[in-house]
């Protein structure tokens, strides 16, 4: 975005924003992490087992199965040769074999990935705008009977461990005389899944209500302080109407930290999800990460835990540089330690309040 | 000392839901640690007929192998209730220690600490426990041991944060002034002062730690069976959901309680707590 020009005849020309800067360094922050990320996953998938072949084969195999899985795997190598080659690999793409299918990990992965997506999608696109249009009514309406009636139950909801409001809501859809919505999620691969969007529904509605009261209890914590501010007051005593004090002078400045909590909402709500297929058998990564896990079909697992895990940095990364793009004093800040400095916004969670995730 | 303590807790039991979480905290321990006594059979003999209705023999019914339901439900809290008691513990030592730490050492020292916590939050909480679980086997030991590892860099972020904050104020710098050793004024200056956060975040870590451990042992990578376990219970007799529903909703209606009565008793001290009072998220 460029610069706003000031009228100042000694400014230098317009130059790369101070944030282009600060994005490079973010940038390389997070390759840095993505590194060390992939080096725990190896670590603890192939370094950490005495043997892996042994791990994945069980404690009878005969050992020419074992020796074989090992030259298979490659694990008979130094185990810095094994680490670059798998990073290597890994790197242009290649995740390996599947022990279970035999087939390329990369082409179970695409499909499925592309399921848990849509589920992550549909929740996001659900929970923002009741957590946005919930928070400021909750916040307008401070104290009363409504509000604590509210955050009561959002308490509630947030005590609730994530998969018994699936299991819940299952047995409710699995009632005789229930049938208005499929209780289990078993989709037809062939079929786009825009035509069977009512295998959504369940998982989706589970996965919102667990992901709901962290974000509505953030926009209404930080609506409430935005509308004590000077310049509501401000506004208030101008006699602009109180409608557009709260969805035009409040409510982008409260948004700010919701970009966090939502970044923040999406690493719970993957966690969340995995349990949520399980339940829902809904055929996403989730799934397929619990039964490559029994199966101990390795390359999958790597595969799969690489991938969320860097999908992970990504979303955290796309936070901060929104938060920054969002923010006009950090957008326009002339150097990358301003923006170091303020950075009030994508001040992470933990600094601001003692209560941490859903 | 103790005139400070005890002025804390009668503000924390001031507030009612302190107090109502309290209650059904210690109604759930007691019930998880006397169970088993209570438990009118053992919960691995069969006794009646597989997903058998209620009856006055069997209050709940009977399970997946015709176990006594009444029975395995009473004898199945001790393992959720000292795993996550155990792990939120470890995780509260380990990251407050890593936190102050942090906090209060050169720059290096602080970024290593704050960039390893970040590298660890990249793992979703559960998929760091079901990865090592998975590979390195499921002793409980190693359950607890995982969990409290996927709970540490939330704890360090909290700790340095609110130890940061709390340095800034004037009696530290008296302290520091006065020629205090930096132990002392670590631990007797700083740590009080940020204890109540770290209490209620505690509070937080049993409530995901309930969820995330009767979530291990529903996927089926917690307690073995046939041990008695709510999880468990819930994996166990999933496929009977309709023909004796109380198999599983008894388990999950008391996970649930139990993670409700410590989140609202993290909820409670927080409110009673903090000046800012509800505007906290």
């Amino acid at each position: 975005m460029p610069e706003p020009t000031v009228a100042n005849p000694s400014c230098s020309p317009p130059r790369t924003p101070a944030w282009l800067a600060w994005f490079i360094g973010r940038l390389g922050y997070g390759l840095l992490t993505a590194w060390v990320i992939s080096l725990v996953v190896f670590i603890a998938t192939q370094a950490l087992p005495s043997d892996p072949a042994r791990v994945i084969l069980g404690p009878d195999a005969p050992l020419e199965s074992i020796l074989t899985l090992q030259r298979q795997l490659g694990l008979d190598r130094p185990i810095l040769e094994q680490y670059l080659r798998w990073l290597g690999s890994a790197l242009s793409g290649e995740l390996g074999v599947s022990l279970d299918s035999n087939a390329p990990v990369a082409d179970i992965l695409f499909g499925r990935f592309g399921y848990t997506l849509a589920l992550l999608a549909g929740v996001i696109a659900l929970v923002v705008p009741v957590a946005l249009l919930l928070g400021v009514s909750l916040a307008l309406r401070r104290d009363s009977r409504v509000d604590r009636w509210s955050l009561s139950l959002l308490i509630f909801l947030k005590a609730t461990p994530g998969f018994l409001l699936a299991i819940g809501l299952v047995l409710l859809f699995s009632m005789p005389h229930m049938d208005l919505l499929p209780a289990v999620s078993i989709l037809d691969p062939d079929k786009s899944l825009l035509r069977q969007l009512q295998f959504l529904v369940l998982p989706v509605l589970a996965l919102s209500l667990s992901a709901l009261p962290y974000l509505t209890r953030m926009v209404r914590a930080s609506m409430i302080e935005a509308l004590e501010s000077d310049y509501v007051v401000a506004a208030r005593l101008r006699g602009i109407p109180e409608w557009r004090i709260v969805w035009r002078h409040t409510l982008p400045n409260a948004l700010i930290p919701a970009i966090q909590g939502v970044a923040l909402t999406l690493r719970t709500l993957i966690g969340g999800a995995l349990l949520a297929e399980v339940i829902f058998s809904y055929p996403g990564i989730g799934t397929s990460l619990n039964s490559a896990i029994q199966m101990r079909d390795l390359p999958m697992i790597q595969a799969i835990v690489l991938l969320i895990t860097l999908g992970v940095v990504l979303i955290n990364l796309l936070a901060d540089l929104l938060t920054v793009l969002l923010t006009p004093k950090l957008r326009t800040a002339r150097r990358v330690t301003m923006i170091r400095r303020n950075r009030r916004g994508i001040q992470p969670w933990w600094r601001r309040s003692p209560s941490k995730a859903p | 000392m103790t005139d400070v303590s005890s002025a804390r807790w009668q503000r924390w039991l001031a507030e009612p839901q302190t107090r109502k979480g309290a209650l059904i905290t210690l109604l759930l321990v007691a019930l998880a640690l006397f169970g088993p006594w209570l438990a009118p059979h053992a919960p691995t003999d069969m006794l009646g007929q597989v997903y058998g209705a209620p009856s006055a023999a069997a209050p709940l019914g009977y399970d997946f192998l015709g176990h006594d339901v009444l029975s395995r439900l009473l004898s199945g809290g001790l393992s959720v209730l000292w795993m996550s008691v155990a792990a939120a513990a470890i995780a509260l030592l380990v990251g407050s220690a890593l936190g102050l730490l942090a906090g209060f050492s050169r720059r290096r020292l602080d970024q290593l600490i704050t960039w390893l916590a970040d590298v660890s939050l990249a793992f979703p909480d559960l998929i760091l426990v079901l990865l090592i679980v998975s590979m390195l086997g499921r002793a409980p030991w190693l359950i607890v041991l995982t969990v409290a590892i996927a709970f540490t860099p939330g704890v360090i972020r909290l700790a340095r944060g609110s130890a940061v904050a709390v340095a800034g104020q004037e009696f530290v710098e008296a302290a520091q002034m006065m020629g205090y050793s930096r132990r002392r004024i670590l631990l007797r200056e700083i740590l009080p002062n940020i204890l109540t956060p770290l209490l209620v975040h505690f509070g937080n870590m049993l409530t995901w730690g309930v969820g995330m451990l009767s979530g291990l042992s529903f996927l089926g990578y917690g307690v073995a069976p046939p041990t008695a376990d709510w999880g468990l219970m819930i994996n166990e007799n999933q496929a009977g959901l309709l023909v004796q529903p109380w198999a599983v909703l008894a388990p999950a209606v008391l996970i649930g309680v139990f993670a409700y009565g410590t989140n609202i008793l993290a909820e409670g001290i927080g409110r009673s707590s903090s000046r800012i009072g509800d505007k906290q998220p």
